[in-house]
């Protein structure tokens, strides 16, 4: 059951404060409305995941580990590998983190992050078959996060898509009898996009990238929509009890599709497509 | 990928339907009687009944707000709801529905009028035949507008999506599974906002701005059922209270 839940309380000298500097084009930080924090890309940081990456916006801090094991493939879908995404709020990130299982806000966040790589088509999947209908690659992205300072959409789907680029796939030898035994070698995961998650927040009627939590905290929405190497829309999510008019959501897929480009002309060179 | 043909020649879908056409609504309100406010809607095969409780005192009390209501939402699908028999454990999923049925009727409720309130939307699914979030916002709507609770306005709801290629509107779930993209919009349309936006597949920027158009019109169009229901329903009370008096 989804219930209406409080945003930490914030000061009201500092939202109006916040929301004073946002008519004037400025934030608390001195970022313009359209400006990311700066974004760190950290890959490679657990030794025992297949892949991993940690990623800092700003003050806010994601970790993602991918496993890969060997498991069933969904049964409608005989040919192809299998992803799972999950994200866990663990309590060390905010003080308003409980442990316990995943709340809507994780299982929010984990299935956004799922869209994008999912719909992009990101890993191929029908390379990670190692007998048909019955035993898969199985991808396991699983999003941990560290330091929560606003807008944990789009540190983790960095995060997922950094870890991902940086997978290697164990490779495996599989006997007559249909048993698998893992090699000590290793083929890197097959990736064939590169999706990309950009947050807009709406304090007021004005739209700004990349909240951070004070911000989120009086904003009324955020729309998240994550675009393809070739700019195409592959998710979208608002969430949030506020609206957004037409124009604003024309004008957020704009700023996302060109947001995502920089972001992978910096940190992913090679999925820049057209530079 | 897909093998069947989504869309003939003539531009018509599987179910003879054109693409920026609607399936066949059904819309009842006050059906059930311990509710405050209820309603049922039929979308194609979507069933979906929707009862609401309140405004009433929060429960448990600590997650009463002091300056506003608190709205509880559950999506639920029934175990027969579904080709295969679905847990009735709530997903993923639908933790994830009841979050954004929420997210997207709260806007259009007053709910500053209930200080340490509590309105509770309950949605079950009996049958789902894809679309199943948009026909509950459209049901939930109803059913708070039979509970006599106070709104912006009613908040209407329906999917444009691409199958073979075309835009579509309201996919059902043969549609949604062989398509190449979803995304549901609810809107309310005295404020001309957009309180649900959601998207899975591949749309391009000019598809999408044209889906996003096509979704407008779908929900101007349920919209008007919406409101001729809850007419006739209480013009039907009224003769009932005419015959009495």
């Amino acid at each position: 059951m989804s219930i209406t839940s409080e945003a930490e309380p914030l000061s009201k000298i500092k939202s109006k404060q916040i929301v004073k500097l946002l008519n004037s084009g400025e934030r608390l930080d001195g970022r313009s409305l359209l400006d990311y924090r700066d974004i760190q890309i950290e890959t490679g940081v657990i030794d025992k995941a297949e892949g991993s990456a940690i990623v800092s916006l700003g003050n806010t801090k994601v970790l993602v580990g991918v496993k890969v094991e060997l498991g069933e493939p969904y049964p409608d879908l005989p040919d192809q590998g299998a992803l799972t995404v999950n994200a866990e709020f663990v309590p060390l990130a905010y003080r308003y983190f409980e442990p316990g299982p995943p709340d809507e806000n994780s299982i929010e966040l984990a299935r956004v992050v799922d869209r994008g790589i999912r719909e992009a088509k990101t890993i191929e999947m029908d390379k990670l078959v190692l007998i048909s209908g019955r035993l898969v690659y199985v991808v396991f992205v699983d999003v941990y996060i560290l330091n929560h300072d606003g807008n944990l959409i789009d540190a983790s789907g960095l995060a997922a898509i950094a870890a991902l680029l940086n997978t290697k796939l164990p490779k495996y030898e599989v006997k007559e009898n249909g048993e698998a035994k893992k090699t000590s070698e290793y083929d890197s995961l097959p990736i064939k996009d590169c999706p990309i998650p950009v947050t807009v927040a709406k304090i007021n009627d004005k739209i700004l990238v990349d909240p951070t939590l004070e911000e989120e905290n009086i904003a009324t929405a955020k729309l998240t929509i994550t675009t393809t190497k070739d700019g195409k829309i592959c998710a979208i999510q608002k969430s949030g009890i506020g609206t957004f008019t037409f124009k604003e959501v024309l004008e957020a897929q704009k700023l996302a599709k060109e947001k995502a480009r920089d972001i992978r002309k910096r940190f992913f060179k090679e999925w820049c497509l057209g530079e | 990928m897909s093998v069947q043909k989504l869309v003939n020649e003539k531009g018509l879908r599987i179910d003879g339907r054109r693409l920026d056409e609607i399936r066949p609504i059904k819309m009842e309100v006050g059906l059930l009687a311990n509710a405050d406010g209820s309603a049922y809607v039929e979308q194609g095969r979507n069933k979906v009944l929707v009862a609401v409780y309140g405004p009433r005192e929060a429960h448990p009390k600590y997650v009463g707000l002091h300056d506003r209501a608190v709205i509880r939402c559950r999506y639920h699908m029934a175990p027969f709801s579904t080709e295969e028999r679905k847990s009735p454990a709530p997903s993923r999923r639908e933790v994830e529905i009841s979050k954004v049925v929420r997210e997207a009727l709260e806007p259009a409720i007053f709910s500053e009028q209930y200080p340490r309130s509590m309105i509770d939307i309950f949605i079950e699914v009996l049958q789902s035949d894809g679309g199943s979030r948009c026909v509950s916002i459209t049901a939930a709507s109803l059913a708070l507008a039979d509970a006599g609770i106070p709104l912006r306005d009613l908040v209407a709801a329906c999917a444009v999506g691409k199958i073979d290629g075309n835009l579509a509107v309201d996919l059902s779930d043969i549609e949604d599974k062989l398509g190449d993209a979803d995304m549901p919009v609810a809107i309310i349309p005295a404020l001309n906002r957009i309180s649900l936006l959601q998207m899975d597949g591949l749309f391009t920027e000019e598809e999408f701005v044209k889906a996003l158009d096509l979704a407008r019109n779908a929900c101007m169009k349920i919209y008007e059922i919406q409101k001729q229901t809850l007419r006739q329903k209480y013009l039907q009370e009224k003769e009932e209270d005419n015959e009495k008096g």
